[in-house]
């Protein structure tokens, strides 16, 4: 490695720091984000030109080519993809990430063969690459419903800590009889790739950001442990630094759902087997009501709280939304949105969303500053929202999201919940909010809907 | 045993990786909920550094290795994508918030 070379990574490595830094604060992410783009670009050129190796030209060209395309599909891919999309786009480029580790980890065992400490290293990067790769492509599929949400085989905590610590007793076997063979190499990559679909298999709903996060933070891991195989700091640092900030991500997540970590990593994760089956029969009835009933409601409130869901990103009806608020606005009508730190699929999805469509972000309260403000508003509009509101949290300690923060929009007069069937959410629980006297379900799709109590409200 | 070895010649790699996960600790701590998703496909992006190794894996295979350069080729496009699809998506994300000032 040339001199040269060493400042490059050094350099890159403090553009992550700052990079990563500046995206933590509104005013300075979109630079902070640059930033980081073009310490990783000067790495990336670096690397490449400035290694003092004697390597034929035809393997510059490969690599250029290589970059050349990857370059030219993850740009389409970003630009082009829709916004709602996003939460499975950011599982996808991730998978990535962890299947590049995996292969250099695949690449680099048959080099150190007898080395422990390297075998130890490329051990880590196979297994916890692979995990991050089948893992995020499972998210993936979840996320865009090519696959069903929750898919939970019998004892399925125990089969997932079974697997897991055979991986590493495995690991552990290859490292300390530094055997080369690639039988071994190949049983423990398939071993780890089926972790991770078994990992993410049964977790959905309200769980979906936190395993998102997880396994944000693992590719970093992923590409420290590789960064360790070369030695080379600028991959080490970046690593570590994606791997903590995931994590505390993934412990505000935690966090926001009252559970801990080694709940989310050893099971009790993604609920318990016997959640399904609640008291359904106490419930009593459900009452339905019409667009203009909910739109003469909302035009004679004073305040209003939208409270958006998954429901509104899959009917993609934030667009409509914000305009439903800025009409309810024009007629004297305060609204605000109140959002649920795990709302959606992704941490922050709704945020996002919003953003989108352009709602100012003082209108968007979070969970603990909103609670209060309940008890005097006049109108709740649920949309699309389901397990973030539902009061089982508080009174069933059988649920599954017993003891998780919610937004308590039961303290107000009304609550109107749309919703495109009864069906439960994404948890498989039952909601007795929907049974509340002072509930009332507006059904069908989030976008009509709200489409439909604007072209009421305009003729009010 | 092996492992203090390993501790005591690898003494500044050892360093760096505890100081770093300070570093990934103290600059993310309290992020406001607005950014939570621009912050995770930031992250994300930068996780794609293990195009590095992916690069090197190319640059130091012996050049009659196919396999070697093949696995490597793919590792090399897989992190790209990593790379620019993560940095864009952040971006255009981002874009959205800022438009919302004027």
């Amino acid at each position: 490695m040339t001199i040269t070379l060493s400042i490059i990574y050094l350099i890159a490595s403090i553009t992550f720091i700052f990079g990563l830094k500046m995206l933590g604060h509104p005013e300075t992410a979109k630079k902070g984000n640059l930033i980081a783009a073009a310490g990783m670009g000067i790495a990336i050129v670096g690397t490449i030109f400035l290694n003092n190796l004697n390597v034929p030209t035809f393997v510059y060209g490969l690599i250029l080519t290589a970059i050349a395309i990857g370059t030219v599909m993850g740009w389409l891919i970003a630009v082009k993809v829709e916004m709602t999309k996003m939460p499975e786009l950011v599982s996808l480029f991730n998978g990535f990430g962890g299947a590049s580790a995996t292969i250099i980890g695949l690449v680099e065992f048959s080099k150190n063969v007898g080395d422990t400490m390297q075998t130890t290293t490329t051990m880590a990067a196979i297994i916890i690459g692979s995990i991050t790769f089948s893992g995020s492509l499972v998210a993936w599929a979840k996320l865009n419903g090519r696959m069903k949400s929750l898919i939970r085989l019998p004892k399925y905590n125990l089969i997932n800590n079974l697997v897991a610590l055979g991986l590493i007793a495995f690991g552990a076997y290859i490292v300390y009889t530094g055997t080369d063979s690639l039988i071994l190499l190949y049983t423990i990559l398939v071993a780890a790739l089926a972790y991770g679909v078994l990992f993410v298999i049964p977790i959905g709903g309200a769980d979906m950001p936190v395993v998102i996060s997880l396994l944000n933070s693992l590719t970093g891991i992923a590409a420290a442990i590789t960064g360790i195989l070369y030695t080379n700091m600028v991959m080490l640092v970046g690593g570590i630094l994606v791997g903590s900030a995931g994590l505390i991500l993934t412990i505000a997540m935690c966090k926001a759902m009252n559970r801990s970590l080694t709940s989310v990593i050893f099971g009790t994760f993604g609920g318990s087997d016997d959640a399904v089956s609640g008291p359904k029969s106490e419930l009593g009835d459900i009452k339905s009501t019409t667009a203009s009933d909910v739109a003469i409601l909302m035009n004679y409130s004073q305040r209003v709280i939208f409270v958006p869901g998954y429901g509104l990103a899959v009917a993609q009806a934030q667009h409509a939304i914000h305009e439903l608020e800025q009409l309810l606005e024009s007629k004297g009508v305060e609204v605000k949105y109140a959002i649920h730190p795990v709302a959606g699929r992704m941490p922050g999805h709704m945020n996002v969303l919003l953003a989108e469509s352009n709602v100012d972000y003082d209108k968007l309260a979070e969970m603990d500053d909103v609670n209060p403000e309940f008890k005097n508003t006049d109108v709740v509009f649920v949309v699309g929202a389901n397990d973030v509101v539902n009061p089982a949290a508080h009174n069933d300690p059988s649920s599954p999201i017993f003891g998780m923060p919610i937004l308590e929009v039961v303290d107000a007069k009304q609550i109107i919940v749309n919703k495109r069937t009864m069906n439960p959410g994404y948890a498989g629980i039952e909601n007795e909010l929907f049974y509340n006297q002072k509930t009332a379900m507006l059904f069908g799709d989030a976008k009509k809907t709200i489409q439909t109590l604007i072209a009421e409200l305009k003729n009010m | 045993m092996k492992i203090l070895e390993f501790i005591n010649d690898n003494l500044d790699l050892v360093y760096i990786l505890i100081l770093s996960v300070f570093i990934g600790v103290e600059v993310i701590k309290n992020i406001p909920a607005v950014l939570h998703t621009p912050l995770m496909s930031g992250a994300n992006a930068l996780s794609g550094v293990v195009i590095v190794g992916a690069i090197l894996v190319m640059l130091q295979a012996d050049p009659t290795d196919y396999i070697a350069l093949t696995l490597g080729f793919i590792a090399v496009v897989l992190g790209i994508l990593n790379v620019v699809g993560g940095f864009v998506v952040t971006d255009r994300m981002l874009q959205m918030f800022k438009k919302k000032k004027s």
